[in-house]
Protein backbone atom coordinates (compact mmCIF):
# COMPACT_ATOMS: atom_id res chain seq x y z
CA UNK A 1 0.00 0.00 0.00
CA UNK A 2 1.92 3.10 -1.33
CA UNK A 3 1.15 6.05 0.71
CA UNK A 4 1.08 9.74 -0.68
CA UNK A 5 4.11 10.70 1.82
CA UNK A 6 5.83 8.06 -0.30
CA UNK A 7 5.38 9.35 -3.49
CA UNK A 8 5.60 13.11 -2.47
CA UNK A 9 9.02 12.08 -0.69
CA UNK A 10 10.08 10.20 -4.63
CA UNK A 11 8.89 13.05 -6.18
CA UNK A 12 10.88 15.62 -4.29
CA UNK A 13 13.96 13.73 -4.61
CA UNK A 14 13.50 13.45 -8.57
CA UNK A 15 13.14 17.31 -8.61
CA UNK A 16 16.10 17.57 -6.72
CA UNK A 17 17.93 15.27 -8.87
CA UNK A 18 16.96 16.99 -11.85
CA UNK A 19 17.95 20.61 -10.75
CA UNK A 20 21.25 19.40 -9.99
CA UNK A 21 21.64 17.80 -13.36
CA UNK A 22 19.97 21.10 -14.91
CA UNK A 23 22.46 23.46 -12.98
CA UNK A 24 26.21 21.11 -13.76
CA UNK A 25 24.88 20.70 -17.24
CA UNK A 26 24.67 24.98 -17.39
CA UNK A 27 28.51 25.02 -15.63
CA UNK A 28 30.22 22.19 -17.34
CA UNK A 29 32.89 23.62 -20.06
CA UNK A 30 34.71 20.98 -22.50
CA UNK A 31 38.08 19.75 -20.79
CA UNK A 32 41.57 20.11 -22.98
CA UNK A 33 43.22 18.04 -21.02
CA UNK A 34 43.54 15.08 -19.60
CA UNK A 35 45.29 13.85 -16.00
CA UNK A 36 45.85 10.49 -15.02
CA UNK A 37 47.33 10.14 -11.23
CA UNK A 38 48.37 6.83 -10.15
CA UNK A 39 48.40 6.60 -6.09
CA UNK A 40 48.01 10.70 -6.33
CA UNK A 41 51.08 11.54 -8.20
CA UNK A 42 50.85 12.65 -11.68
CA UNK A 43 51.23 9.78 -13.62
CA UNK A 44 50.98 12.14 -17.19
CA UNK A 45 49.50 15.07 -19.03
CA UNK A 46 47.95 15.00 -22.38
CA UNK A 47 45.68 16.67 -24.50
CA UNK A 48 42.29 15.79 -25.33
CA UNK A 49 42.14 16.31 -28.33
CA UNK A 50 44.56 13.84 -29.33
CA UNK A 51 43.77 10.23 -30.43
CA UNK A 52 45.93 8.60 -28.60
CA UNK A 53 46.20 4.62 -25.90
CA UNK A 54 47.83 4.67 -22.77
CA UNK A 55 49.07 1.94 -20.93
CA UNK A 56 49.02 2.27 -17.01
CA UNK A 57 51.35 -0.56 -15.69
CA UNK A 58 51.28 -0.78 -11.59
CA UNK A 59 52.21 -3.50 -9.29
CA UNK A 60 48.44 -3.77 -9.01
CA UNK A 61 47.82 -4.20 -12.66
CA UNK A 62 47.41 -2.98 -16.27
CA UNK A 63 44.40 -0.15 -17.40
CA UNK A 64 44.77 1.05 -20.99
CA UNK A 65 42.84 4.86 -21.22
CA UNK A 66 41.79 5.73 -24.54
CA UNK A 67 41.74 9.05 -25.77
CA UNK A 68 39.05 9.18 -28.89
CA UNK A 69 36.88 11.40 -30.40
CA UNK A 70 37.62 14.52 -27.55
CA UNK A 71 36.37 11.55 -24.92
CA UNK A 72 38.86 9.80 -22.67
CA UNK A 73 37.87 6.82 -21.28
CA UNK A 74 39.41 3.03 -20.02
CA UNK A 75 39.12 0.68 -22.34
CA UNK A 76 40.55 -2.33 -20.68
CA UNK A 77 41.61 -2.93 -16.98
CA UNK A 78 42.06 -5.96 -15.20
CA UNK A 79 40.82 -5.14 -11.78
CA UNK A 80 37.85 -7.31 -10.43
CA UNK A 81 34.92 -4.71 -10.59
CA UNK A 82 35.60 -2.99 -13.91
CA UNK A 83 33.94 -0.05 -12.78
CA UNK A 84 36.21 1.72 -15.00
CA UNK A 85 36.44 0.41 -18.10
CA UNK A 86 32.43 -0.07 -17.89
CA UNK A 87 32.28 3.96 -16.97
CA UNK A 88 30.86 6.37 -19.83
CA UNK A 89 33.48 8.67 -22.01
CA UNK A 90 33.87 11.56 -20.35
CA UNK A 91 34.89 14.85 -21.60
CA UNK A 92 33.45 17.54 -18.99
CA UNK A 93 35.97 19.48 -16.80
CA UNK A 94 36.36 18.06 -13.43
CA UNK A 95 34.55 14.33 -14.61
CA UNK A 96 37.28 11.46 -13.94
CA UNK A 97 36.58 8.00 -13.93
CA UNK A 98 38.58 6.28 -11.30
CA UNK A 99 39.86 2.79 -10.61
CA UNK A 100 39.84 2.07 -7.36
CA UNK A 101 41.59 -0.94 -6.71
CA UNK A 102 44.34 0.13 -8.92
CA UNK A 103 44.15 3.48 -7.41
CA UNK A 104 44.57 5.29 -10.85
CA UNK A 105 42.17 8.57 -11.16
CA UNK A 106 41.79 9.76 -14.87
CA UNK A 107 40.51 13.31 -14.84
CA UNK A 108 39.55 15.69 -17.46
CA UNK A 109 40.87 18.95 -16.60
CA UNK A 110 40.94 22.38 -18.40
CA UNK B 1 13.94 -23.73 22.11
CA UNK B 2 12.67 -19.68 22.12
CA UNK B 3 16.65 -18.86 21.68
CA UNK B 4 17.20 -21.48 19.06
CA UNK B 5 14.03 -20.81 17.27
CA UNK B 6 15.94 -17.13 17.34
CA UNK B 7 18.72 -18.52 16.18
CA UNK B 8 17.26 -20.09 13.10
CA UNK B 9 15.18 -17.18 11.80
CA UNK B 10 17.77 -14.56 12.49
CA UNK B 11 20.53 -16.90 10.41
CA UNK B 12 17.94 -18.14 7.91
CA UNK B 13 17.25 -13.67 7.51
CA UNK B 14 20.98 -13.15 7.34
CA UNK B 15 21.48 -16.13 4.47
CA UNK B 16 18.76 -14.66 2.68
CA UNK B 17 20.63 -11.44 2.57
CA UNK B 18 23.85 -12.94 1.77
CA UNK B 19 22.36 -14.69 -1.20
CA UNK B 20 20.68 -10.98 -2.40
CA UNK B 21 23.84 -9.76 -2.64
CA UNK B 22 25.00 -12.38 -4.93
CA UNK B 23 22.37 -12.08 -6.87
CA UNK B 24 23.09 -8.37 -6.99
CA UNK B 25 26.51 -9.24 -8.83
CA UNK B 26 25.21 -11.50 -11.52
CA UNK B 27 22.67 -8.77 -12.56
CA UNK B 28 25.22 -5.62 -13.09
CA UNK B 29 23.21 -2.50 -13.55
CA UNK B 30 25.89 -1.08 -16.63
CA UNK B 31 24.53 2.81 -16.71
CA UNK B 32 28.15 3.83 -16.99
CA UNK B 33 27.95 5.13 -13.38
CA UNK B 34 29.00 3.32 -10.65
CA UNK B 35 27.30 2.45 -7.64
CA UNK B 36 23.95 1.87 -9.07
CA UNK B 37 22.45 -1.21 -7.52
CA UNK B 38 19.16 -2.90 -6.65
CA UNK B 39 19.60 -3.20 -2.71
CA UNK B 40 18.01 -6.29 -2.76
CA UNK B 41 19.28 -6.89 0.58
CA UNK B 42 17.17 -4.04 1.70
CA UNK B 43 14.07 -6.20 1.45
CA UNK B 44 15.62 -8.27 4.44
CA UNK B 45 16.79 -5.29 6.06
CA UNK B 46 13.19 -3.85 5.84
CA UNK B 47 11.43 -7.19 6.62
CA UNK B 48 13.64 -7.69 9.90
CA UNK B 49 13.17 -3.32 10.69
CA UNK B 50 9.45 -3.71 10.86
CA UNK B 51 9.07 -7.18 12.76
CA UNK B 52 11.87 -6.80 15.04
CA UNK B 53 13.19 -3.18 15.34
CA UNK B 54 16.27 -0.99 14.43
CA UNK B 55 18.86 -3.24 16.68
CA UNK B 56 18.52 -7.02 15.01
CA UNK B 57 18.07 -4.98 11.60
CA UNK B 58 21.64 -3.65 12.36
CA UNK B 59 22.92 -6.82 13.51
CA UNK B 60 21.85 -8.55 10.51
CA UNK B 61 23.43 -6.16 8.16
CA UNK B 62 26.08 -5.50 9.29
CA UNK B 63 27.15 -9.14 9.54
CA UNK B 64 26.20 -9.36 6.09
CA UNK B 65 28.26 -6.44 4.58
CA UNK B 66 30.96 -8.08 6.53
CA UNK B 67 30.21 -11.67 4.67
CA UNK B 68 29.66 -10.83 2.02
CA UNK B 69 32.47 -8.44 1.62
CA UNK B 70 34.56 -11.67 2.56
CA UNK B 71 33.15 -13.68 0.49
CA UNK B 72 33.00 -11.70 -3.06
CA UNK B 73 34.50 -7.91 -2.50
CA UNK B 74 37.63 -6.69 -1.06
CA UNK B 75 38.01 -4.21 2.39
CA UNK B 76 37.25 -1.06 0.25
CA UNK B 77 33.75 -2.02 -0.89
CA UNK B 78 33.37 -3.37 3.22
CA UNK B 79 33.88 0.21 4.67
CA UNK B 80 31.63 1.85 1.67
CA UNK B 81 28.85 -0.57 1.94
CA UNK B 82 29.24 -0.26 6.29
CA UNK B 83 28.62 3.62 5.66
CA UNK B 84 25.63 3.55 3.20
CA UNK B 85 24.10 0.48 5.41
CA UNK B 86 24.68 2.13 8.70
CA UNK B 87 23.73 5.35 7.56
CA UNK B 88 20.38 3.90 5.78
CA UNK B 89 19.22 1.82 8.26
CA UNK B 90 19.28 4.84 10.87
CA UNK B 91 17.15 7.01 8.23
CA UNK B 92 14.70 4.28 7.63
CA UNK B 93 14.32 3.33 11.15
CA UNK B 94 13.36 7.46 11.94
CA UNK B 95 11.48 7.60 8.90
CA UNK B 96 9.68 4.43 10.23
CA UNK B 97 8.21 6.51 13.16
CA UNK B 98 6.57 9.08 10.18
CA UNK B 99 3.03 7.90 9.74
CA UNK B 100 2.51 9.56 6.11
CA UNK B 101 5.33 6.99 5.06
CA UNK B 102 4.58 3.46 4.49
CA UNK B 103 7.23 0.65 3.98
CA UNK B 104 7.38 2.05 0.44
CA UNK B 105 8.57 5.75 1.51
CA UNK B 106 10.74 4.29 4.21
CA UNK B 107 12.48 1.90 1.56
CA UNK B 108 13.22 5.02 -0.67
CA UNK B 109 14.46 7.29 2.30
CA UNK B 110 16.90 3.95 2.87
CA UNK B 111 17.67 4.12 -0.51
CA UNK B 112 18.41 7.42 -0.97
CA UNK B 113 21.02 7.54 2.29
CA UNK B 114 22.67 4.83 1.21
CA UNK B 115 23.72 6.18 -1.76
CA UNK B 116 24.70 9.11 -0.11
CA UNK B 117 26.56 7.24 2.92
CA UNK B 118 28.22 5.54 0.20
CA UNK B 119 28.88 8.66 -1.94
CA UNK B 120 30.68 10.22 0.99
CA UNK B 121 32.68 7.44 1.62
CA UNK B 122 33.95 7.65 -1.83
CA UNK B 123 34.27 11.50 -1.37
CA UNK B 124 37.20 10.89 1.11
CA UNK B 125 39.05 9.10 -1.96
CA UNK B 126 38.69 10.68 -5.11
CA UNK B 127 37.49 14.32 -3.65
CA UNK B 128 34.52 16.08 -3.79
CA UNK B 129 34.16 17.35 -7.33
CA UNK B 130 34.18 13.89 -8.86
CA UNK B 131 31.83 12.82 -6.34
CA UNK B 132 29.35 14.80 -7.18
CA UNK B 133 28.90 14.33 -10.36
CA UNK B 134 27.71 11.31 -9.66
CA UNK B 135 24.96 12.51 -7.10
CA UNK B 136 21.73 13.38 -9.38
CA UNK B 137 21.81 9.63 -11.07
CA UNK B 138 22.79 7.91 -7.97
CA UNK B 139 19.79 9.77 -6.09
CA UNK B 140 17.06 9.11 -9.69
CA UNK B 141 18.43 5.62 -9.07
CA UNK B 142 17.66 5.45 -5.78
CA UNK B 143 14.38 6.40 -5.69
CA UNK B 144 13.25 4.47 -8.62
CA UNK B 145 14.61 1.18 -6.87
CA UNK B 146 13.75 2.26 -3.55
CA UNK B 147 10.49 2.70 -4.57
CA UNK B 148 10.35 -1.26 -6.40
CA UNK B 149 12.23 -2.50 -3.36
CA UNK B 150 9.51 -1.36 -0.95
CA UNK B 151 6.32 -2.32 -2.65
CA UNK B 152 8.49 -6.42 -3.07
CA UNK B 153 9.15 -5.81 1.06
CA UNK B 154 5.25 -4.98 1.57
CA UNK B 155 3.97 -7.90 -0.17
CA UNK B 156 6.83 -10.42 1.13
CA UNK B 157 6.43 -9.16 5.08
CA UNK B 158 2.80 -10.00 4.89
CA UNK B 159 3.70 -13.56 4.72
CA UNK B 160 6.53 -13.50 7.14
CA UNK B 161 5.78 -15.38 10.75
CA UNK B 162 8.77 -13.60 12.59
CA UNK B 163 9.81 -15.23 16.36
Amino acid sequence: MVKKGDVMLSISIIILAVFLLTVFFFLKTDGKQVVIKVDGHIFGKYSILSEQEIEIKTKRGINIVKIEDGKVSVSQADCPDKYCVNHIAIDKTGETVVCLPHRIIVEVVE
Amino acid sequence: MKSAGKTAYFGAMLGLAIICGYIEMLIPLDFGIPGIKLGLANIVALVLLYKNGFLPALAVNIARVLLVGILFGNIMSIMYSLVGGILSLSVMWLTKKLPVFSIVGVSVSGAVSHNIGQLSAALIVIGFKAVVFYLPFLLIAAVITGFLIGLGASYIIKRVKSV
